[in-house]
């Protein structure tokens, strides 16, 4: 799997049943008892971030959505906004280019770009060496973005601490109910751009109701980026979660 | 597609335990796949033709026991089946509840040849 740190499917063997492989055999065969959940190794290495990031202190938001939802915007005005209050580092997870890396330097924040190719989500192993270059800061936050796709970032544990699902008000609010693995695995909802609410047919309260229906203990604040209406609840959440330094 | 992904850490996986015994190929795959796991079945099959091409797996028959997702009502602790997450308990209609099974993703057997 890899080459460079080692992190690869044979070094992590590990049996956490508590039977040995019982081989058996018939006509002259052998069936093996695997009994292997398939995202083991995507689970360890978030295990081994999430170690990680305990012992500094850094508390890792894993943000999804679909694209166009405003991640971005968001993280630029959380990092302007709390600039010198908190201390932040950010990953990117993009399929090309390095545009929204771009857009996060320039708020005077430590990025790193992953560039997925033609995948369509980050995993533990992306966010494991994107960490080891990055040289993170202890009590601080860091913001995953992961690659705008409300399904497949569902199924992969980064070893994030709390995964914030973003929906737009521009979308619509059965978001939750179409896409409900993302809904279940989300700690926070963030419906953004609630500017445009007087424009578009979004229901507010609809789309709240259909995400507590999938997850009754979903947090779920509403903001805008560009009046800047509930940001403060926002940053309030961010605060309510960064543990105090011993 | 993150159906691909999967695939291809199940043919990681298998490619690991057939080095281990010795085996150059592998008859007999049997996966539990849970109805609530995040799996599109289709998606998971058109992966599945695709990603096992040239590999250990290439001509192994398939089996896949699809799980039953079932939940457990933390209110009134009625066990019930669970299609989707926003299914609520048929007896208080709560949507508190903890998924008991249909979670699964893993592989359960190999069957090698001799």
């Amino acid at each position: 799997m890899c080459a460079t740190c080692g992190c690869g499917p044979t070094s992590h063997h590990e049996h956490h049943h508590g039977h040995s492989h019982e081989n058996s055999s018939k006509n002259g065969k052998t069936i093996v008892d695997v009994e292997q959940d398939i995202l083991q190794e995507n689970n360890l290495l978030a295990a081994r971030n999430r170690g990680y990031f305990e012992g500094r202190n850094i508390l890792a938001i894993n943000l999804v959505s679909s694209p166009g939802s405003g991640k971005t915007t968001l993280l630029e005005k959380t990092l302007t906004d709390l600039k010198g209050s908190l201390s932040f580092a950010v990953i990117e997870g993009d399929q090309q280019t390095a545009n929204d890396a771009d857009r996060i330097h320039a708020t005077g924040t430590k990025v790193t770009q992953i560039n997925t190719g033609k995948g369509c989500h980050l995993d533990a192993h992306m966010v494991l060496h994107a960490v080891q270059g990055m040289k993170l800061q202890a009590d601080s936050i860091l913001f995953i973005e992961n690659v705008g796709n409300l399904v497949c970032p569902a199924m992969f544990d980064l070893g994030e601490q709390e995964r914030a699902v973003v929906i737009s008000v521009t979308e619509g609010d059965d978001k939750p109910l179409k896409y409900p693995d993302m809904f279940h695995t989300s700690t926070l909802c963030i419906i953004n751009k609630i500017d445009l609410l007087p424009y578009v047919k979004f229901d507010v309260e609809k789309a709240k109701e259909y995400a507590r229906k999938i997850n009754p203990s979903l947090e779920i604040i509403e903001l805008s980026c560009t009046s800047g209406e509930g940001m403060q609840q926002w940053y309030d959440w961010l605060k309510s979660k960064v543990l105090t330094p011993a | 597609m993150h159906e691909l992904s999967i695939v291809m850490s199940i043919v990681d996986l298998a490619n690991k335990e057939a080095t281990k015994h010795q085996a150059s190929a592998i008859e007999e795959i049997e996966l539990d796949i849970g109805c609530l796991s995040g799996i599109d079945m289709d998606s998971f099959d058109f992966a599945w033709q695709q990603a096992i091409k040239r590999t250990i797996l290439e001509s192994a028959k398939r089996k896949v026991n699809r799980i039953e997702g079932k939940a457990r009502c933390s209110d009134c602790e009625t066990f019930f089946r669970m299609e989707q997450f926003y299914d609520s308990c048929p007896n208080c209609n709560s949507h508190l509840s903890e998924i008991v099974s249909g979670k699964e993703l893993k592989i359960k057997s190999l069957v090698l040849p001799d």
